[in-house]
């Protein structure tokens, strides 16, 4: 360094992906909360016809929420915290910062075109991976320059350890790529075929079971590179910037680190639990989904610790709320999953309500929790302003954990509702339901969660006004604040 | 040690690489060989199932039904036998699902018809009262691709060695030559329907894509005997 003046972050690549997944997570949840009404409500089903239908619009909705909301919040909440745990500014690498904005607009076309063919039923249908070909190429491309990102900003960094967030940002960049090649490895018919048919439409390299077990060691550990790595990233740097407490225990993060990496790769088959998968491996699953639970909770407790004597911040900040109940949500729910991999359980809750009911206590509760609490600390640091009001936050706050609860708890009961009933017999031991008395009972339950929907979507609105306020109209700060962010 | 790792970020990323590579390599690749195996007497899909293989696909009826028939008497009472590896062996992807949101179909080729799947899909409650099925009315103007359906059996038959028979051939005149037998088969299904506008379509060799759909329906568990006959 040639001053001694601190150095000036640049934040403009993290800008970029704010706003992208302000956009998304509304764009992402309010079609949630259509299809979650559709459920209970079938007319929904005609509004954009073909188009609009809740089969057309389950995958729009889930590869939103993770490739638009939650990867933009990892980019993001990434472009932010590497530059500071590094100490090394983008602006320093003509080049770095190139290549941030390159990979920032080839996601943007990306993203874009997702959502183009999936409306358009262009589709591999496998779960979380449907993007058809051309767009795995590019979604190739994107990963790939986040690596060149990433590992440029180490290699030209002054901090020599790497900070707890870096691993787990180092995981995720390394998980997604592995599996996402090997899943998404199909051959497009219309080059073996001499020119016939459609150029966007491929074929699996794997078949039937092993198409399944692929499939499925991405699907679960999408779950775990997108969902949880990048997720506990965020955790370990925000909650102790926000708090100005050190990390509670150096080991109990080292062990929760390797025990994740080492165990959640194996857990991908209780997916496959009594379907045609050897036994071994169902049984590999569902030990390793029980094992799981120590490295998970390892992380939790690690940052519940964390605010250790001053459980006092938990009442007059709330960020340190969002953050602190997003840990618990996610130990809820690495206890939920654990529980449901057990084969006796899974034989009642596999195919039901509970499994999209646990899927939400987590991403809900916990990814969009810590995400949206990264973005409002950010937010004063990048924009130089204070966050526009805290009583919006402890609106949102509450407004989304009840909404949050209203989701698990009907979809709970749905779940488990409609296992039984799929099972009952009577006394000669015939079934005692038709499959349809089966659905028509869940209407209930399925309303409530739409009414969930609607108020997550209304917390999440919340969010991006006070965001947007913050961006434009609030106060203006004239130095960055240590640890607590600003709020008025 | 580990502070010697943390400092050192390319052994740091080839030790994780390392640790999670592992679980798949060990848990994922000795299935592979044995699973593809195909059970006596399955035949692969024929070029219009293979299209409403697409449509169930492209409307991603996956998202509501599965086809896994799991081992529980509950399940076999319901549904037919539980689901064997080797019927999945011509099946790319694999359309298991993982939300039974309506009725599992793995073996719905046996107990309901090509008039049963007109009426419903046109409009589900006419024969499921209740059901919060969507009526999927646009599949019956909607043509079917079948020159994409040829497409993928021109590749799985030459990449995969699916056994297809030798008039599945690539190029463009190879599907004009093929498409009289596609639309045969149609035929077959449009005649059993009772809509004047699908029957019209196929008699001027276009098809919509309900009767592909239909066809794929039908197939599923009555394909692994039909080789045999």
């Amino acid at each position: 360094m040639q001053s001694n003046a601190a150095l000036e972050y640049d934040y403009t690549v993290a800008k970029l992906f704010t706003y992208t997944a302000i956009l998304f997570g509304f764009v992402g949840m309010l079609i949630g909360t259509l299809i979650a009404a559709q459920l209970a409500f079938p007319e929904l089903n005609y509004l954009l016809g073909e188009y609009g239908t809740f089969s057309r619009l389950r995958p729009l909705h889930t590869n939103v929420v993770i490739y638009g909301f939650t990867v933009s919040g990892v980019f993001a909440t990434f472009y932010y915290s590497a530059q500071r745990v590094l100490k090394v500014s983008m602006a320093e690498s003509k080049f770095l910062m190139f290549v941030g904005k390159l990979q920032f607009v080839l996601y943007v076309i990306l993203a874009t075109a997702m959502v183009v063919t999936l409306l358009m039923g262009i589709t591999t249908t496998k779960e979380y991976a449907q993007m058809e070909w051309p767009l795995d190429v590019l979604t190739v491309l994107v990963w790939v320059l986040w690596g060149v990102a990433m590992f440029g900003l180490i290699g030209i960094r002054r901090e020599k350890a790497l900070y707890i967030s870096m691993w787990y940002f180092i995981a995720c960049f390394l998980g997604v790529a592995m599996l996402y090649l090997f899943n998404n490895m199909e051959v497009p018919t219309y080059f073996t075929s001499g020119g016939v048919g459609s150029i966007m439409h491929s074929v699996s390299m794997y078949s039937g079971t092993n198409d399944a077990l692929v499939q499925w060691w991405w699907g679960h550990n999408a779950v775990a590179f997108v969902f949880t790595v990048p997720i506990v990233a965020m955790i370990y740097y925000f909650l102790p910037k926000e708090s100005g407490q050190a990390v509670y225990s150096y080991k109990l993060s080292l062990l929760s680190f390797w025990g994740l990496m080492f165990v959640y790769l194996w857990a991908g088959s209780h997916h496959l639990l009594w379907s045609t998968v050897p036994d071994w491996m169902q049984t590999m699953g569902s030990v390793f989904s029980v094992v799981l639970i120590l490295p998970s909770w390892g992380s939790a407790i690690n940052m519940l610790l964390t605010m250790k004597g001053e459980w006092n911040q938990l009442t007059e900040n709330p960020l340190i709320k969002f953050m602190v109940l997003a840990s618990t949500f996610y130990m809820l729910s690495t206890l939920e999953g654990p529980i449901q991999a057990i084969k006796s359980v899974n034989a009642i809750a596999h195919f039901t309500d509970w499994i999209p009911g646990h899927v939400h206590d987590g991403v809900l509760g916990w990814v969009a929790f810590m995400i949206m609490a990264g973005l409002f600390h950010m937010a004063p640091r990048m924009f130089k302003r204070e966050i526009y009001s805290k009583k919006l936050i402890e609106a949102q706050f509450w407004i989304q954990t009840t909404a949050v609860v209203l989701y698990f708890t009907s979809m709970w009961i749905a779940g488990i509702t409609q296992g039984m009933m799929w099972r009952a017999v009577d006394e000669y031991g015939n079934l005692m339901y038709s499959f349809i008395d089966t659905v028509t009972v869940l209407h209930p339950y399925y309303a409530i969660r739409a009414l969930a929907g609607v108020l997550y979507v209304t917390g999440f609105v919340m969010f991006a006004y006070n965001m947007v306020k913050t961006m434009t109209s609030s106060r203006e700060l004239s130095e960055e604040p240590q640890f607590r962010s600003p709020m008025a | 040690m580990f502070h010697w790792l943390e400092k050192n970020p390319f052994f740091f990323s080839v030790g994780v690489f390392l640790v999670i590579a592992f679980a798949g390599l060990i848990e994922i690749l000795p299935n592979f060989a044995e699973a593809s195996r195909p059970v006596d007497g399955l035949r692969p899909n024929t070029v219009l199932e293979l299209a409403g293989k697409n449509i169930y696909m492209k409307d991603q009826c996956i998202a509501c039904h599965s086809q896994l028939i799991r081992p529980f008497k509950a399940e076999t009472d319901r549904y037919g036998q539980y689901s064997l590896s080797g019927e999945y062996a011509y099946d790319r992807p694999f359309l298991w699902g993982s939300k039974r949101t309506g009725p599992d179909l793995h073996r719905v080729g046996n107990y309901r018809t090509t008039d049963w799947h007109e009426n419903h899909m046109w409009e589900p409650t006419s024969v499921v009262p209740g059901s919060i099925m969507p009526a999927y009315k646009h599949m019956f103007t909607n043509v079917a691709d079948l020159a994409t359906a040829y497409a993928e059996a021109v590749t799985v038959k030459n990449v995969f060695n699916t056994p297809y028979g030798d008039d599945i051939q690539p190029g463009k005149k190879a599907f004009e030559a093929y498409k009289p037998k596609v639309l045969a088969e149609a035929k077959k299904i449009a005649d059993n329907m009772k809509n004047k506008d699908v029957k019209d379509a196929v008699a001027a060799g276009k098809v919509p894509e309900v009767v592909a759909l239909i066809a794929y329906l039908n197939s599923l568990g009555t394909n692994r005997y039909e080789a045999k006959k």
